[in-house]
């Protein structure tokens, strides 16, 4: 009777010791699950599936709204319409610094940033920072209906002009 | 006078209804004075017992105390605000004028939030001057700045997502520009920045995210915090008044 029981239990003697212990490991695994599947439940849920944003596809009227060596500046659309000696190309009026919506400047023929004064030329070249980067081009094509139309989402790498 | 008012708060202290609230009990011993604070839910945060040089002027220049009343008056103020502010396109910019213009003593309230909010930076970053400058921060007490850093941060956080709620274009290129901030980060800024305003642009969305951070999520966090903060102060030893004594 007395041979049975241990009266200081160990680890290795105690067969309710290493019980415990595999629930206890089967507990603490459990909670681990449970986190990890309720953090990409919270991620998940905070990523909007469906985003009730414009369209970055513009449309910027017929091309012959822009005459020969103009700049015109969408504010709604946050583009340029340039229309250089080449023909017409789209560039992005968003600041490569911070986001900021910048401005054509008339008077002095150049675009300006007011948030941290960056500067660029009317083909997107960078004059003066903090900018780290050239406004860039958008694709910009004429549709079938004869429309000019502007891919905000789509930088071009190399330059393209449209011809009307 | 004075005499008859303490009877009277004595015989107060010592009616059944009383003593069902506040266990204590009157009287002036040492024993009843610690009771009362250990066995109040909020101040029992603070120390039981204080040295009185901790609590002279030139120790704290009472920063944090003031900190706290800045928090305060912005719980007391912010909650009305949120009657008559509905989070949403719409509506946001013109709430904020009518609170201005239209509700009865809105701009007395709105000021008010808005002046404190200043304040609370300018009084948080003040606190943290004199406790680093004081050697405040040292063992035992470096845990406690390490909260203080936490709190420093919710306190920034709450003034960045509340400057978007007026929507106005202040409002809206400033979150513009210090959410494109948030894209810096490494590897994950673009998607932080995605999660934050819940789109790609500041729009419906960012604006009640941001709403739901101002008035619930972040003063949830800073009230934990702040209890941890106050707690820590008793655990640590108290209010530091200089214990070397050179020229304190």
């Amino acid at each position: 009777m007395s041979g049975n029981v241990s009266t200081t239990p160990t680890a290795q003697t105690d067969p309710g010791s290493s019980r415990r212990q595999a629930f206890i490991q089967l507990g603490v695994g459990s909670i681990c699950v449970a986190c990890a599947g309720a953090s990409v439940f919270g991620y998940e849920f905070l990523a909007p599936n469906v985003l009730y944003e414009p369209s970055p596809i513009t449309n910027a009227g017929k091309p012959d709204r822009y005459p020969q060596g103009t700049v015109t500046q969408d504010l709604q659309a946050g583009i340029y319409i340039v229309h250089g000696p080449e023909g017409l190309y789209a560039l992005s009026a968003v600041c490569t610094h911070l986001g900021c919506l910048t401005a054509w400047k008339p008077e002095l023929g150049i675009v300006a940033c007011p948030c941290h004064g960056s500067k660029f030329r009317r083909d997107g070249t960078k004059i003066e920072g903090p900018a780290p980067n050239p406004l860039p081009w958008l694709k910009a094509w004429i549709s079938d209906e004869g429309d000019l139309l502007v891919d905000r989402s789509a930088p071009l790498e190399q330059k393209q002009f449209v011809r009307t | 006078m004075a005499n008859s008012l303490e009877a009277r708060l004595t015989s107060l202290r010592d009616t059944r209804v009383w003593r069902s609230i506040f266990r204590s009990g009157s009287g002036a011993t040492n024993l009843r004075r610690a009771l009362a604070v250990q066995q109040n839910v909020f101040l029992h945060l603070a120390s039981v017992k204080v040295r009185k040089r901790s609590l002279a002027f030139r120790v704290t220049w009472f920063l944090g105390t003031l900190t706290l009343g800045a928090f305060l008056i912005l719980v007391l103020t912010g909650i009305p605000l949120m009657l008559y502010y509905h989070p949403s396109v719409p509506q946001a910019y013109a709430d904020m004028n009518d609170l201005r213009f239209v509700v009865s003593a809105g701009v007395f309230l709105r000021n008010l939030h808005r002046w404190s909010a200043h304040a609370m930076v300018l009084l948080v970053f003040a606190h943290m001057f004199k406790v680093f400058y004081r050697g405040a921060y040292r063992p035992p007490r470096e845990f406690n700045w390490v909260i203080g850093v936490v709190l420093l941060l919710i306190t920034l956080f709450l003034s960045y997502t509340g400057y978007l709620l007026p929507w106005d274009q202040l409002a809206f290129w400033a979150i513009t520009v210090g959410s494109n901030l948030i894209s810096a980060v490494p590897v994950f800024g673009a998607r932080i920045r995605f999660l934050l305003l819940g789109g790609h642009t500041v729009n419906a969305n960012a604006l009640l995210r941001f709403y739901v951070l101002h008035c619930v999520i972040l003063p949830l966090a800073a009230v934990t915090f702040v209890a941890i903060h106050f707690w820590r102060i008793r655990k640590d030893g108290g209010i530091y008044s200089g214990e070397s004594k050179r020229h304190e």
